[in-house]
C-alpha cells in the first residue's frame, strides 16, 4: 500500500506542479516591438545646376509586412531637360520615435551595401556614383542624374545587402533587397 | 511470485481421475518487464518429452493432454532465465507464461519477440529497425523513418529533416520519446524534430490517430521513440559507434554506457557529438549548410516486476546553418535565383556556421513510476518538464548586429497517470488522464516583431482504449476527450487589424492601442473528441487482415492563429486568421499482411477525410519599399489523401533476400477540386541483401530509391515585375523538379574483439553514382541541387 501512497503523492505533486506554473498572471503585458530592422521612408534630394530642388519620397508606415502600400510623393520643381542634378538619398525607419536615419548604419558599412539605378526604356537619364567604399566601389547614397532630351518613364532605386563587389550591375549583384522604389519621372520643357 | 503460487494452487486443487487424453494447455509466453509476446520460446513436457515452440505472436499449444494429469512445463529462451511450471489437466486450459529476461552475452541480447504495438492491436504500425537506426546515427530522426514505406520527409537543406506520415506533417504528427510528447514548436515547417536519434532503443509509427493516448490530434500520425531496454542482470556494458562521412567532412560519435543489477537498478549515460562542415552538391559546395550537435541524457531506476520508478534528464543542442543561398530579401530575389541553375552563393568549404542558421536547445526531465498489481495491471505516472529555446540568426543589414531574429522559449510541464489491465491476456486495455500546462516567451530583444506571441496554455484529456481477442478476431475501441484552452497577447499592426476587419469583429480583445501597433488578449477554448475502432482477423498463422477507422480532431495552432507578416526565410507574406476552427480528420486505413519466412509482405491502403484541414496558399503579392511580396494566407478546406503503402520482403535463398517498398499518395482539395500542396511523389525502394552468418556476419545490401516525378500539384504560380527586366514575369514556384534514382550500398562486417567486446565496420555509399537531383520536397529546391555521393565509414564496438 505504499505504493498506492506514493503515488496519490506524485500525483497531488503533479497537478500542484501543472496548475501552478499556469498562473503566471498577465498583469505585466509584454513590451511593444518597434521594427528595428525596417526602413519605412526612402528621401532623394536633388539639386539642379540653377537650384532647383525637387524631392522624391516613398513612406510605407506599416513596414514591409503591413497590408498597406508605399505612398509616393514628388515635390518641388519639375525635372529639367539636359540639366545635372547633384543627388542625396536617405533611408529613414520613422516607426521609432525619433526616427532613425538608417543612412548612416548603409554608410558606415559602406562595403556590405551599394544602391543601383535601373531607368526605364524611353526615359532619358543616366546616373554617376558620387560615393565610394573603402576598395573604390561604388556605394551610391550620393549620385549625379543627368537627364537628357523630354521623356518620361521609371526610375528604379534599388539598394542591396551584401552585394558581390565590384559588379557590373544589378544582373550580376546578388546580395539581397533592402529597398526597391519606383518613382514615375517626367523631364518636361 | 505470489501470482503463480496462487495460479498453482488453483489449478492443483481441481483434480480428476479420468484418464482422457484430448485436452491442451495454450497459452502465451510473455516478457514479464514490458509485457511483449516472446517468438522461438521452447517449451517441453518433461513426463512426455515434446517440445515446442511459441509461435509469432507468442503463443503455444500442447495437444492430447491427460485429464487430471500433473505435467511439468520447462520454458526456455535465449534471452531469459528457463522456468518450470507445474500444470494438471483440468479441461483445456489457458496458461500464460511470464518470462524474466537476463542478459546473456555480454552486448548481446537478442529479442526476437513480435514487438508490441504500441497504438493498440489494430492501428496501422511500421517499425524502423535498429540496423536503420544505427545506419543513420550520422543523420538524423527523420532520415531513419524516411526507411518506412508511407513515411517522408519535408526538408529545408539536408539537416532539418521533417516527418511525413502518408501525406501530414508538422502539428499533425505527434512525437512521443520516452512517454514525453515533444514541444518543439512544431508547428514550424523549418523546424526538425529537437531529438537524438542515437538514444532511441525502437523508433514506431503509428499511421493515422489510432494511438490515442498519445493525443487525439495526430491527424497525419504518431511517431514513438522508446529508449533502449535494460536488462536486469548484473552488467556493466557500453557501445561506441563512430561514423565518418565524407559529404560535409565530418561525423558523428554515440556512446552509451550502462550499468545494471541483478536487483532491477540500473543506470545508462549516453551522449552524441555531431560535427560537419558545409556539405556539397554534386556541382558545388552548399555553402553554409554545417552542423553542430552535442546531445546527452542520463538515466538511473530501478525495474522489478511489481514496481518500478526511472529519473532522466537529456539535452539537445543543435546548430544548423542554413543555405547562404537560400535567403532572399524580396520576390525578385526569389526570382532571380528560380532562373539560375546554380546557387548565387557558393563559397570555399568552412566548417564555419553563419547566419542564417538556427540554434536549438531542448532538455527534458523527467519522472516515471509504475506499480503492477497482479489481479488488475499497470498503473504509471509521470512527470516531466520540457524547455525548448529556438534561436533563428537572419542575415540583418546591420552585420554587427548579432542577436537572433527570433528568440523563443516554450516551458511545458506535464503530468499522465495512466492504467493497462493486464489480468486477462486476451483483453487490452487502457485508460489515462493528462494535464499539461504550457508557457510561450518570445524574447523581444530581438528587435524584430514577434513571430509566435507571448501565450499560456493548458491542455487536459482522457482516454479509454480497449480491445478483445477471440481468436482468430481481435476488435478494438477508444475514444478519448481533450480541452485546450489558449491565452495569448498578440501585437497586431493596426493596419493589418483594421485591413482583417478584426476591428469590427473583436474589438473586445483589444487590451491597448499603442498607434500602430495594438495590443490583444485573443483566448481560445476547444473541447474535442476523438475515437477509434478496429478489427483484426487471422486468416491462418500466415495472413491477417486488419481494418482501423479513427476520427481526429487537431486545434490549430499558434502560426496559423497568429501569422501577420513576413516571413524572411521564405520571402514570403504569410497571414493567418484567429477565427480559425479545428479541424476534423475521418481515416480509414486497412492492412493485409502476410508473415512467412520466404515471404512476408503488408498491403496498406488508406482513405483520411479531413473537413476544415488548414493550408496555406498564395493570393495575390503586395507592395512594399523592398519591392513586392507574395501573400500567402491561411485558409480552411475540405481534403482528401488517398494512398496505398506496400512492403514486400522475399526470402530468395539461405544468403539472399530482397526487399520492395512503394508508397502511393495523392491529396486533394475537395472543395475546390484541386491538388494539395507538398504531398510526397510515389516511390518506391528496392534492395537486395547478401548476408553470411559464417564469414563475420557479413551483410552486403544494394539499394535503389526511385522518387517520381510529383504531377499533381496547385498552381501557386504568381507574376512579379521586374526592374531590370523592365516587366512583369511569371515565377514558377509550382512545378516540381524531375524524377530521380539513387544507388546507395552498405557492407558491414563484426569481428570478435575479444570474449566480451565486438567490433562492427560498416561501409556505406549514399547517391552512388552523384546524382544531381532535386527534392519536390526539399523546400531550397529553388535554390541548389540536393546532396552528391557520400561515403561513410562507421565503427561499432560493444564491450
Amino acid at each position: 500500500m505504499k505504493t498506492i501512497k506514493f503515488f496519490t503523492i506524485a500525483l497531488t505533486a503533479g497537478i500542484i506542479t501543472v496548475s501552478c506554473s499556469s498562473d503566471d498572471d498577465n498583469s505585466t503585458p509584454p513590451p511593444v516591438i518597434n521594427e528595428e530592422e525596417v526602413i519605412t521612408t526612402v528621401i532623394v534630394e536633388l539639386l539642379g545646376g540653377v537650384g532647383q530642388e525637387i524631392t522624391l519620397r516613398s513612406v510605407d508606415d506599416d513596414g514591409p509586412d503591413g497590408p498597406n502600400p508605399p505612398v509616393i510623393t514628388m515635390e518641388g520643381d519639375d525635372f529639367d531637360p539636359n540639366e545635372v542634378y547633384l543627388a542625396d538619398i536617405t533611408f529613414l525607419n520613422e516607426t521609432e520615435d525619433p526616427a532613425e536615419d538608417i543612412t548612416e548604419e548603409v554608410e558606415e558599412e559602406d562595403d556590405e551595401h551599394q544602391v543601383f539605378f535601373t531607368v526605364s526604356d524611353g526615359l532619358n537619364i543616366t546616373t554617376e556614383y558620387d560615393n565610394f567604399d573603402g576598395n573604390d566601389n561604388p556605394l551610391g547614397t550620393q549620385f549625379t542624374l543627368n537627364t537628357g532630351e523630354v521623356s518620361t518613364g521609371n526610375f528604379t532605386i534599388t539598394l542591396r545587402h551584401e552585394p558581390t563587389k565590384p559588379n557590373t550591375g544589378l544582373a550580376d549583384a546578388g546580395g539581397e533587397t533592402d529597398i526597391e522604389v519606383t518613382f514615375p519621372i517626367e523631364i518636361l520643357e | 511470485m505470489k501470482f503463480f503460487i496462487i495460479l498453482c494452487a488453483i489449478m492443483c486443487s481441481s483434480i480428476c481421475i479420468a484418464q482422457d487424453c484430448t485436452y491442451t494447455v495454450t497459452g502465451y509466453v510473455i516478457d514479464l518487464h514490458n509485457q511483449e509476446a516472446l517468438t522461438d520460446a521452447t517449451l517441453s513436457i518433461e513426463e512426455l518429452g515434446n517440445t515446442i515452440k511459441t509461435n509469432t505472436k507468442g503463443k503455444y499449444t500442447f495437444d492430447n493432454l491427460c485429464n487430471g494429469a500433473t505435467y511439468t512445463i520447462r520454458v526456455s529462451h535465449p534471452s531469459c532465465n528457463t522456468q518450470t511450471i507445474n500444470v494438471t489437466i483440468d479441461g483445456n486450459i489457458e496458461r500464460t507464461i511470464n518470462m524474466e529476461h537476463h542478459l546473456e552475452e555480454l552486448g548481446e541480447v537478442s529479442i526476437t519477440g513480435e514487438a508490441r504495438k504500441n497504438g493498440g492491436k489494430t492501428a496501422i504500425e511500421s517499425q524502423v529497425s535498429n540496423e536503420a537506426i544505427q545506419a543513420n546515427s550520422a543523420g538524423s530522426l527523420g532520415d531513419a523513418l524516411n526507411q518506412l514505406s508511407g513515411v517522408s520527409s519535408l526538408n529545408t537543406g539536408n539537416t532539418v529533416v521533417k516527418p511525413i506520415i502518408q501525406g501530414l506533417h508538422s502539428s499533425r504528427v505527434v512525437l512521443i520519446t520516452e512517454g514525453t510528447r515533444l514541444q518543439d514548436q512544431e508547428w514550424g515547417v523549418e523546424h526538425a524534430p529537437n531529438v537524438d536519434l542515437n538514444n532511441a532503443g525502437s523508433i514506431s509509427v503509428i499511421k493515422g490517430a489510432a494511438g490515442l493516448q498519445y493525443g487525439g490530434d495526430a491527424v497525419g500520425g504518431t511517431i514513438i521513440v522508446t529508449p533502449k531496454r535494460i536488462p536486469i542482470s548484473d552488467s556493466l556494458y557500453g557501445e561506441t559507434l563512430l561514423t565518418g562521412v565524407s559529404n560535409g567532412r565530418g561525423g558523428s560519435i554515440t556512446s552509451t554506457l550502462t550499468k545494471s543489477y541483478n536487483s532491477g537498478w540500473y543506470a545508462s549515460v549516453q551522449g552524441t557529438l555531431k560535427r560537419f562542415g558545409d556539405f556539397e552538391a554534386p556541382d558545388y559546395i552548399l555553402s553554409n549548410t554545417g552542423a553542430d550537435e552535442r546531445d546527452a541524457a542520463i538515466r538511473i531506476g530501478v525495474n522489478k516486476y511489481s514496481y518500478g520508478v526511472e529519473a532522466s534528464y537529456s539535452i539537445y543542442n543543435n546548430k544548423l546553418g542554413i543555405l547562404r543561398a537560400s535567403h532572399v530579401g524580396s520576390a525578385a530575389d526569389l526570382a532571380n535565383a528560380i532562373n539560375n541553375d546554380i546557387p548565387l552563393v557558393i563559397e570555399d568549404f568552412t566548417y564555419d556556421i553563419n547566419p542564417p542558421r538556427q540554434e536549438v536547445k531542448h532538455q527534458i526531465a523527467r519522472l516515471n513510476a509504475y506499480k503492477r498489481f497482479n489481479d488488475i495491471g499497470k498503473f504509471s505516472f509521470q512527470y516531466d518538464f520540457q524547455q525548448n529555446n529556438r534561436l533563428e540568426f537572419d542575415i540583418r543589414r546591420d552585420s554587427d548586429d548579432v542577436r537572433p531574429a527570433i528568440d523563443l522559449e516554450l516551458r511545458t510541464h506535464s503530468a499522465t497517470l495512466d492504467f493497462e489491465y493486464t489480468a486477462d491476456n486476451t483483453i487490452d486495455a487502457k485508460a489515462g488522464i493528462i494535464g499539461r500546462s504550457q508557457t510561450n516567451f518570445p524574447d523581444p530583444a530581438t528587435g524584430i516583431r514577434r513571430l509566435i506571441p507571448d501565450y499560456d496554455r493548458f491542455d487536459f484529456g482522457a482516454y479509454v482504449l480497449a480491445s478483445k481477442t477471440i481468436e482468430p478476431w481481435t476488435i478494438e475501441a477508444g475514444v478519448r476527450y481533450d480541452y485546450n484552452f489558449i491565452d495569448a497577447q498578440k501585437f497586431y499592426r493596426t493596419s493589418f487589424w483594421e485591413a482583417r476587419g478584426y476591428d469590427v469583429l473583436f474589438p473586445e480583445l483589444v487590451v491597448e492601442d499603442l498607434g500602430t501597433q495594438i495590443l490583444t488578449n485573443p483566448e481560445f477554448t476547444f473541447h474535442n473528441v476523438s475515437a477509434t475502432a478496429g478489427v483484426n482477423y487471422d486468416f491462418n498463422d500466415f495472413y491477417s487482415l486488419t481494418a482501423n477507422y479513427a476520427l481526429s480532431n487537431r486545434a490549430p495552432n499558434p502560426s496559423e492563429l497568429f501569422s501577420d507578416g513576413l516571413h524572411q526565410s521564405a520571402a514570403r507574406i504569410e497571414l493567418g486568421d484567429i477565427r480559425f476552427d479545428r479541424e476534423t480528420s475521418n481515416k480509414v486505413s486497412v492492412a493485409l499482411s502476410r508473415k512467412h519466412k520466404n515471404w512476408s509482405f503488408t498491403v496498406a491502403p488508406f482513405a483520411n477525410f479531413i473537413s476544415d484541414f488548414i493550408l496555406i496558399e498564395p493570393t495575390g503579392s503586395q507592395q512594399s519599399l523592398r519591392g513586392n511580396f507574395p501573400v500567402w494566407e491561411y485558409r480552411q478546406t475540405d481534403a482528401r489523401l488517398l494512398g496505398i503503402d506496400i512492403d514486400n520482403q522475399f526470402s530468395v535463398s539461405e544468403h539472399f533476400s530482397i526487399n520492395n517498398q512503394l508508397s502511393i499518395v495523392k491529396g486533394q482539395d475537395t472543395t475546390l477540386d484541386l491538388p494539395l500542396i507538398n504531398i510526397p511523389p510515389v516511390n518506391t525502394t528496392n534492395r537486395v541483401t547478401y548476408s553470411n552468418e559464417k564469414w563475420h556476419n557479413l551483410k552486403v545490401s544494394v539499394e535503389s530509391y526511385y522518387a517520381f516525378r510529383q504531377n499533381e500539384f496547385p498552381d501557386t504560380n504568381f507574376e512579379v515585375f521586374l526592374v531590370l527586366e523592365d516587366e512583369t514575369q511569371l515565377i514558377d514556384v509550382s512545378t516540381p523538379p524531375d524524377a530521380y534514382h539513387l544507388i546507395n550500398l552498405r557492407g558491414q562486417l563484426d569481428f570478435a574483439v575479444s570474449n566480451t567486446s565486438t567490433l562492427q565496420v560498416a561501409l556505406a555509399v549514399n547517391n552512388l553514382f552523384d546524382t544531381s537531383y532535386r527534392n519536390y520536397l526539399n523546400r531550397q529546391r529553388f535554390f541548389a541541387d540536393d546532396l552528391g555521393r557520400n561515403v561513410s565509414l562507421q565503427l561499432k564496438i560493444n564491450y
